[in-house]
C-alpha cells in the first residue's frame, strides 16, 4: 500500500435490531492528518465513533490498525494500541484538580516507606502544568478544581491527557459542540498542535465552519452511509456543506426560512 | 503555529487571552475558606467557645471531662472515619447503627456460648462484618440501586437478625455472662483482646500529673481519670490512616473520582466497582470495631446497641465537609464533627441545660452545615459567585 494509514475502516455496517446504523463505511485515516467526519445528527457519527474506540464490535467489514486486521473486545484494547478517544463529557471530575484529573486512574507513585507507595502529586502537578503548557494552556496552579476552568479548557485538559498518556490517534466526539466562537478557536489550535506533533486526528463534528480551517480530509456521512471521502483541495466549504445536509433537501427546508444561511 | 490555516471567513483566527491572566490569586484565607473541614474547625472551635462560657468551671474540661467527651467522640469518630470515606466514594451505608448491636452479639455469643476465645471471636466478628460489607457493596454495584435503598434493606435484617439470633441462641437481648463466666472476665484475660482493645493508656502520664497536682487524685495519688482509653487512640489512628490514604494515595485519588462522577472514574481506567465495595468492607469494619470496643467497655452485648448511630455517622461526616453528592469532603473534618457530638452530648450534662436541647442543637448544626458545604462548593471551590 503507497499510503500511510493508522486506523481504517473497511466497509463497515453496524446493526441495531433491524436499525441499519452504519452501512459499508469506509474511513481512512491517514498518519499525521486531520480527518473530519462530517454529518448532521443521527448519521452513525457516535456509532462510528464506537466502533473505532472498541465498544462495538463491527458486525460486517473489517477494522485495520497499522495495516493489521484487528478485533477490539473492550475500548482498554484500543487505548493500548494508541487510539484514544474524547467523548463530549469529557470524563473529568469537576470537584477534582488539574493534576489529580490529569492523571486519574494512572497516578504516577513514589515509595515512602518499604512497601508504602503515596501518590507523587508533586511530579503529576509538574507534569500536567507542562503537558498543558506543551498544549498551549497555562494553568499556573495544578492543584486548581477543574470545575473553574472554561468548557475549552478542560476540552484542552482532556485531549491534552490523552496525548501525554500515549495516543496516536486522537478520536475526539464533537470537541466543539459546547462552546462559544473564541474557545473553539483554542480547541482547533490545539487540534492543530496536534497534527504538529505527529497525530493523527479524526475530528467529528457537525460544524462545518469548525472542520474546514483544520481538515485536511473529509468524510462525510449521511444517514449510514459515506457520502465520499475528499481532500481539502478538491472541495469547497460550501460544497461540504451541501453535502452534509442532505443538499436539495437542504435548500427546500431553507426556502421555508427566508433569508437563511448556514 | 499553524494559525496559516484558518483564514476560513467563519472563524477569525483572533489570538486567545492568555489564560493567565485570567488565573485570579484566591489568598490564603479564601484557600483555607474553601479546605473542606473549614465549616467543622469553625463548628469546634464554637462549641469549646460555648462551652468554656456556660460550663468552664464546672470539671467539663478537667482531666476527667476531657475522657468523658474524648471518649463519646471517638466512638462516634471510629463509624464516622469510615462513613465520610464511603460518602466522598459517592455512596451511604443506613445499616451502620444495625451492624453495631450484630457485631456485638456475634462477639459475645460465641465467647460466652460456644467457648471460643474473645481473641477468635473477635476475628470472627471481623470477618462477618467484612463480608456483610461485600455484600452491601456487591448488591449496590451490580443492581446499580441507590445505596440508600440496599442498606436501608440491611438496617432491618441485621437489627432483626441481632434480636432474632439472641433470643434464640441465649434467650435474651443483652448478653453478659453465662454459667458464671462474666463476659467481662472473659476480655480481661484474653491477653491479645485486651492489650487491642479494653483499658486504657497513658495511666503512668495522668498518674505523674496527679502527683505533680495538675489534675484530681484520689486518695491512693493515683489520677482520678485512669487514662485515655484505648478507643481513643483507635479513633486517632483510624482518622490519620483514612485522612493519609484520602490525601496520599492512589486509593484516595480513585475514592475522590469515584464519587464525584463514577462514569468518568470509569472511562480512565479506574476500578470503580472494587472501589466502592472495599468502601462497604472499611465502614463495616469500623462498625464492627466500634462494637468490639463498646463490648469490651461494656462487659456486655445488647440487641438494641448503636441505635441511630449510622446518623450520626453521617451527621459528623457532612459537619466534616463531606458533599451528600460525593466526591468531596475531609475525614480529618468528620472526625472533627465526631467531636463535636461528644463535647455537646457530655457538655450539656455539665450545664444547666435540659439534656433533651441536645438533639435540637444536633439537627440546628446539620442544617447549617449543609447549608454551608453547599455554599462553599458553589462560592469557593467552583468559584462560581
Amino acid at each position: 500500500m503507497s499510503v500511510d494509514y493508522i486506523v481504517q475502516l473497511e466497509d463497515i455496517s453496524k446493526f441495531f435490531g433491524s436499525v441499519i446504523a452504519l452501512n459499508g463505511v469506509t474511513l481512512r485515516l491517514r498518519r499525521g492528518e486531520v480527518h473530519c467526519l462530517l454529518g448532521d445528527n443521527g448519521a452513525g457519527k457516535s456509532t462510528l465513533i464506537k466502533t473505532l474506540a472498541g465498544v462495538h464490535p463491527p458486525d460486517k467489514g473489517e477494522y485495520l490498525v497499522d495495516g493489521r486486521r484487528i478485533h477490539f473486545k473492550s475500548p482498554r484494547d484500543a487505548l493500548d494500541l494508541g487510539i484514544a478517544t474524547v467523548y463530549q463529557d469529557l470524563a473529568l471530575v469537576p470537584l477534582m484538580s488539574v493534576a489529580r484529573n490529569f492523571f486519574m486512574g494512572r497516578e504516577p507513585r513514589r515509595k515512602l516507606i518499604g512497601p508504602f507507595q503515596v501518590m507523587d502529586h508533586e511530579l503529576a502537578g509538574r507534569t500536567a502544568i507542562a503537558k498543558l503548557a506543551e498544549m498551549g494552556i497555562k494553568v499556573r496552579d495544578a492543584s486548581q478544581v477543574v470545575g473553574t476552568m472554561s468548557g475549552g479548557e478542560r476540552q484542552c485538559l482532556a485531549i491534552a491527557r490523552a496525548i501525554h498518556f500515549g495516543a496516536r490517534a486522537l478520536i475526539l466526539d464533537e470537541p466543539t459542540a459546547a462552546l462559544g466562537v473564541r474557545q473553539s478557536v483554542n480547541v482547533l489550535k490545539l487540534i492543530n498542535r496536534a497534527r504538529e506533533k505527529g497525530i493523527s486526528v479524526l475530528f467529528i463534528t457537525h460544524n462545518v465552519n469548525h472542520a474546514y480551517p483544520v481538515g485536511d480530509t473529509f468524510t462525510l456521512l449521511n444517514r449510514g452511509k459515506s457520502l465520499g471521502t475528499f481532500a481539502k483541495g478538491d472541495v469547497t466549504k460550501d460544497e461540504v456543506l451541501d453535502m452534509m445536509a442532505g443538499g436539495a433537501e437542504m435548500q427546500a427546508l431553507m426556502a421555508d426560512v427566508a433569508g437563511m444561511t448556514i | 503555529m499553524a494559525d496559516p490555516d484558518m483564514p476560513s471567513p467563519g472563524i477569525r483566527a483572533e489570538p486567545a487571552p492568555p489564560s493567565d491572566e485570567r488565573v485570579r490569586d484566591i489568598g490564603a484565607l479564601r484557600r483555607f475558606l474553601s479546605r473542606p473541614e473549614f465549616g467543622s474547625i469553625s463548628g469546634a472551635v464554637l462549641v469549646f467557645v460555648l462551652f468554656g462560657l456556660v460550663a468552664g468551671d464546672s470539671g467539663m474540661f478537667s482531666a476527667e471531662g476531657i475522657v468523658n467527651w474524648a471518649t463519646v467522640a471517638a466512638f462516634l469518630g471510629i463509624i464516622a472515619v469510615g462513613a465520610a470515606l464511603l460518602m466522598i466514594g459517592g455512596e451511604f451505608d443506613l445499616s451502620i447503627g444495625s451492624m453495631i448491636g450484630f457485631a456485638g452479639m456475634m462477639l459475645a455469643i460465641p465467647a460466652l456460648y460456644w467457648g471460643w476465645p474473645m481473641w477468635v471471636a473477635a476475628l470472627f466478628t471481623f470477618a462477618l462484618c467484612a463480608v456483610l460489607g461485600t455484600l452491601n457493596g456487591y448488591l449496590v454495584v451490580r443492581t446499580g440501586l441507590p445505596s440508600f435503598i440496599v442498606t436501608l434493606a440491611f438496617y432491618f435484617i441485621l437489627r432483626g437478625l441481632s434480636l432474632a439470633l439472641s433470643t434464640m441462641l441465649t434467650g435474651k437481648t443483652i448478653v453478659s455472662n453465662n454459667e458464671g463466666i462474666a463476659l467481662r472476665d472473659l476480655a480481661t484475660s484474653d491477653y491479645l483482646f485486651s492489650t487491642l482493645f479494653s483499658g486504657h493508656v497513658l495511666t503512668g502520664l495522668f498518674n505523674a500529673m496527679a502527683r505533680w497536682g495538675w489534675i484530681a487524685a484520689r486518695d491512693g495519688g493515683s489520677a482520678l481519670a485512669i487514662g485515655m482509653p484505648k478507643v481513643v487512640v483507635w479513633w486517632l489512628v483510624l482518622t490519620a490512616i483514612g485522612g493519609f490514604v484520602l490525601a496520599r494515595t492512589r486509593r484516595g485519588n480513585w475514592i475522590l473520582a469515584v464519587g464525584g462522577d463514577a462514569n468518568a472514574a470509569k472511562n480512565t481506567g479506574v476500578p470503580v466497582a472494587r472501589v466502592k465495595v472495599s468502601l462497604f468492607v472499611v465502614t463495616a469494619l469500623c462498625a464492627a470495631l466500634f462494637a468490639v470496643l463498646q463490648v469490651a467497655d461494656a462487659g456486655s452485648a445488647a440487641a438494641d446497641r448503636g441505635l441511630q448511630k449510622e446518623f450520626e455517622a453521617i451527621i459528623a461526616a457532612v459537619i466534616g465537609g463531606c458533599l451528600l453528592s460525593g466526591g468531596y469532603g475531609s475525614i480529618v473534618g468528620a472526625s472533627i464533627g465526631a467531636l463535636i457530638f461528644g463535647v455537646v452530648q457530655i457538655g450539656i450534662g455539665y450545664t444547666s441545660i435540659d439534656n433533651n436541647w441536645y438533639r435540637v442543637f444536633l439537627g440546628g448544626m446539620l442544617l447549617a452545615a449543609v447549608l454551608f458545604n453547599t455554599y462553599i462548593r458553589t462560592r469557593v471551590a467552583l468559584g462560581r459567585r
